[in-house]
């Protein structure tokens, strides 16, 4: 063992390449231009195209969603129709989750940070990348012509027999823009597996990957396995609709149950390709502004893939009530109490990495403890709905509505917001307003209270979801929860006008302002198109803050055929020098 | 740029360090796509499983509709496809284009041969009125032996999953034409020969579907 080890060392020569604080060839300067864009195959590009692409589409369902509010204010009709508002519901959800939450963190954040992170000059496949992007857009389009021919009002599941019935071209639009959206999820999930596999720098062995590669990759192994499967389905439900083959339709003999174990086969795995790239966020952000080496590294990095793993097995508790056996419910209760451990392990580890750290309250940070706070309060609830008995009670009221908000807005919108503003500096050169920041955070945290902790109460107490009318004794509780929505609405407004400004006045950024230690810090920011100019070497842990800047940054002092991260370096000659 | 190094092979994309990393990661991504594919037909075995579990006999009826010694005869050709489309990655790891071409254009007729003996078989089908869907209107002849309320289901199972496959084969025809043309201006070696041996793995996949679908649905009794 020892003596094959010894032979597949390899002797780098490395050299301090110090990032520049004024680059003056970064990758915003060197393809210009609508065009070079449009057919660029950097990653870092593509991330902020789909970055925009996703603020776009939450900007427009966040919209819709102050329209419900607000029609909700009063118990019996405020403003719109019955019928428009089961179509807006639906399509909130719909865009919500498969154009905003899914795509957001891996394929906008992930794609810019990801090859930084393992210190490759792209993915392993960039034109698929780019095709990708492309897909994304035609899934949309496909959604605005379910609008253009009448809109759809199934809620984002697409149940059968609502979405079989003689819902008119609409429902068919809408599934076959989901069917496409889907692959442009796989390849951006085919994409990462195979660049966390082949392409890392040298040095990167697997227990020095950063937390957030971790993540993604397990993220990318639930969009690989679950995805397809949703894409059948939708395949199935479109020529339901178009030709009537009965597969889901019990009046033709399907099996509309059958449908729902199809959805939540990939659904419940998507609720994790969801929040687990934001659990990547949080660590790298809590370490950062902790100073301090993450505690139990690999406790958090597997517990990523436990999820994965176990997230597979409890797709049956979306279905207490639907006509499942007594079995089935039971194992899939158990089995759904089994996905609050590794949660609960990340939780401790990011509680345990803060203590005796020396913490910097910077706006990142401020959104992990709210994330902290929220997503808590989200998985607990969760596991109270898993519990059978409870969840006969529950099921279908805001009870419901109110865990999967505090899960997929306080977790995954808030560790989104949480690494905008930790590599808002690295993706555009320029510093926010670090107090308008603050004040947006707070703002959302007592606004996101505000609407959704009343929905517990109501749930709790028989308010159905997806209603367009209520009984009086609720009226306080709904008009608190628009009150609520109204600040989270203020809130973004603020978050996205300072951002836009420092794009155009901000301050120039140095290239590392947190002082990380993260591989994607030892860059210019904004980077140079092909992320680092030399090869980057790593003999560190990502996040071994008592050892020094300076072996940080080293990259080949030589031209070398490097690729082979396993092969690390046995001899490393630290010579100062500016690059 | 310092990262750029000068030694690159002009087959070598930019951001790959060397040959071997980028025919290592094509490969490992094709792999991937291969468990998509797997999971994407595993959707519509489990649908078939669901409804043989409802309806048993409606299986074993609805099966004699369908011609097994066409189905044999195309489960051969697609085998035998796969044979020449691994002869062919053997050619390219030789240096032996002018094999390599042959191989490929061997591989590209059987799949057309499969292809038109499917046309046949949807043809002859359709004519009786076995058809997906609100198109189910079968005629007298089928109603004779298929007596089954929810006959058309095993139908729109068949189409779905040998439709889905087609396409697949199709696809896999695209490739292979795309391939032999580029052998044919000299962009394969031994040294590069990396589309040649995904789009191999891809057509295996195809072939080991349908190794599957033609038991599940033509020899079941
Ligand atoms: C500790 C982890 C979690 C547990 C135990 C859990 C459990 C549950 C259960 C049992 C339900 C079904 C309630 C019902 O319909 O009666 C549910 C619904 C839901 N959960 Fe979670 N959950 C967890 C985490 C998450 C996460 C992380 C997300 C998303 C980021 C999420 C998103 C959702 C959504 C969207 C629904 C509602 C789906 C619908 O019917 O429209 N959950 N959860
Ligand atoms: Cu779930």
């Amino acid at each position: 063992m020892a003596i094959t080890e010894a032979k597949k060392m390899t002797t780098l020569q490395v050299k301090r390449f110090k990032p520049s604080e004024n680059p003056t060839n970064t990758f915003l300067t060197d393809e210009k231009g609508v065009w070079a864009w449009m057919t660029t195959v950097d990653h870092k590009k593509i991330g902020i195209m789909y970055l925009v692409a996703v603020a776009f589409f939450f900007a427009l369902a966040g919209f819709l969603a102050i329209a419900l509010r607000t029609e909700l204010w009063t118990p019996a009709k405020t403003f719109i129709e019955a019928d428009t508002y089961n179509q807006l519901f639906t399509l909130h959800g719909a865009m919500m989750v498969f154009f905003v939450l899914v795509p957001s963190i891996p394929a906008a954040l992930g794609n810019f940070i990801l090859p930084m992170q393992l210190g490759a000059k792209d993915v392993a496949f960039p034109r698929l990348n780019l095709a990708s992007l492309y897909i994304y857009v035609a899934g949309a389009i496909f959604t605005f012509a379910a609008l253009a021919s009448g809109g759809f009002d199934t809620g984002w599941t697409f149940y059968t027999p609502y979405s079989s019935d003689g819902n008119g071209a609409g429902v068919i639009w809408v599934t076959l823009g989901v069917f496409i959206l889907g692959f442009s999820s796989i390849l951006t999930g085919t994409n990462f597996i195979t660049t966390i596999h082949k392409l890392r720098a040298p040095g990167i062995t697997w227990d020095r990957l950063p937390l957030n590669i971790w993540a993604l990759y397990a993220t990318s192994i639930i969009q690989v396995l679950a995805t397809p499967v949703l894409a059948i389905t939708i395949l199935l439900l479109s020529f339901e609709n178009i030709m009537d083959i009965g597969i889901f339709d019990p009046a033709l003999g399907g099996d509309p149950v059958l449908f729902q174990h199809f959805f939540w086969f990939y659904s419940h795995p998507a609720v994790y390709i969801m929040i687990v790239p934001g659990f990547g966020i949080i660590s790298e952000v809590i370490s950062t502004f902790s100073k301090k080496t993450v505690f139990g590294y690999w406790a958090i990095a597997l517990s990523s893939l436990a999820i994965a793993f176990i997230g597979f097995l409890v797709w049956g508790h979306h279905m207490f009530t639907s006509g499942q056996s007594a079995v089935a419910t039971t194992v899939f209760s158990f089995l759904t109490f089994l996905v609050g451990i590794p949660t609960g392990i990340k939780i401790f580890n990011w509680i345990a990495t803060l203590y005796r750290g020396s913490i910097d309250m910077k706006t990142p940070m401020l959104y992990v403890f709210i994330f902290l706070f929220l997503f808590s309060i989200g998985g607990f609830t969760g596991i109270m709905l898993g519990a059978l008995s409870v969840d006969i009670h529950l099921h279908d009221t805001y009870y419901v509505v109110a865990h999967f908000h505090y899960v997929m807005m306080g977790g995954t919108l808030i560790a989104l917001l949480a690494g905008l503003h930790y590599w808002w500096p690295k993706m555009t050169g320029k510093m926010y307003n670090e107090k308008l920041a603050q004040i947006s955070a707070v703002l959302i945290f007592i606004g996101f209270n505000m609407t959704f902790l009343p929905q517990f109460i109501m749930g709790a107490q028989g308010m159905p979801r997806r209603y367009y009318n209520y009984i009086d004794q609720f009226t306080p509780f709904h008009q608190t929860s628009t009150i609520g929505s109204y600040i989270l609405g203020v809130a973004f407004l603020i978050i996205l006008y300072y951002l836009v400004k420092s794009l155009f006045s901000g301050e120039k950024a140095p290239s590392n302002p947190w002082n990380s230690r993260g591989l994607e810090w030892q860059s210019t920011s904004p980077p140079d198109f092909h992320n680092f100019d030399h090869t980057p070497v790593v003999i560190n842990g990502p996040y071994d803050y008592h050892k020094p800047m300076e072996e940080f940054q080293l990259g080949l002092a030589v031209s070398h055929e490097g690729h082979d991260a396993e092969h690390a370096p046995a001899e490393v000659d630290t010579t100062e020098e500016k690059a | 740029m310092a990262n750029h190094s000068a030694s690159h092979p002009a087959h070598v994309q930019h951001h790959f360090v060397d040959s071997d990393q980028q025919f290592d990661s094509a490969k490992l991504g094709m792999w991937v796509f291969l468990v998509n594919e797997i999971l994407f037909f595993g959707g519509l075995f489990c649908a078939y499983i669901i409804f043989r579990a409802w309806y048993p006999e409606l299986f074993t009826q609805a099966a004699l509709q369908l011609d097994k010694v066409w189905g044999g005869v195309n489960t051969i050709v697609l085998i035998g496809s796969s044979l020449t489309v691994a002869m062919a990655i053997r050619s390219a790891q030789r240096n032996e284009i002018k094999g390599l071409r042959i191989n490929l254009m061997i591989t590209i007729l059987l799949a057309c041969v499969f292809l038109v003996i499917k046309y046949f078989e949807y043809e002859h089908k359709l004519h009786l009125g076995i058809a997906p869907g609100f198109f189910w209107n079968p005629a007298p002849e089928v109603t004779a032996t298929l007596d089954h309320p929810q006959a058309n289901i095993f139908f729109s199972i068949y189409y779905m999953m040998t439709g889905i496959h087609g396409l697949h084969v199709l696809v896999g025809i695209g490739l292979m034409i795309w391939l032999y043309i580029r052998a044919g201006k000299g962009h394969f070696s031994a040294e590069y020969y990396t589309p040649v041996e995904i789009t191999g793995l891809y057509w295996h996949l195809v072939d080991l579907i349908w190794i599957f679908l033609f038991p599940l649905l033509y020899l079941i009794e």
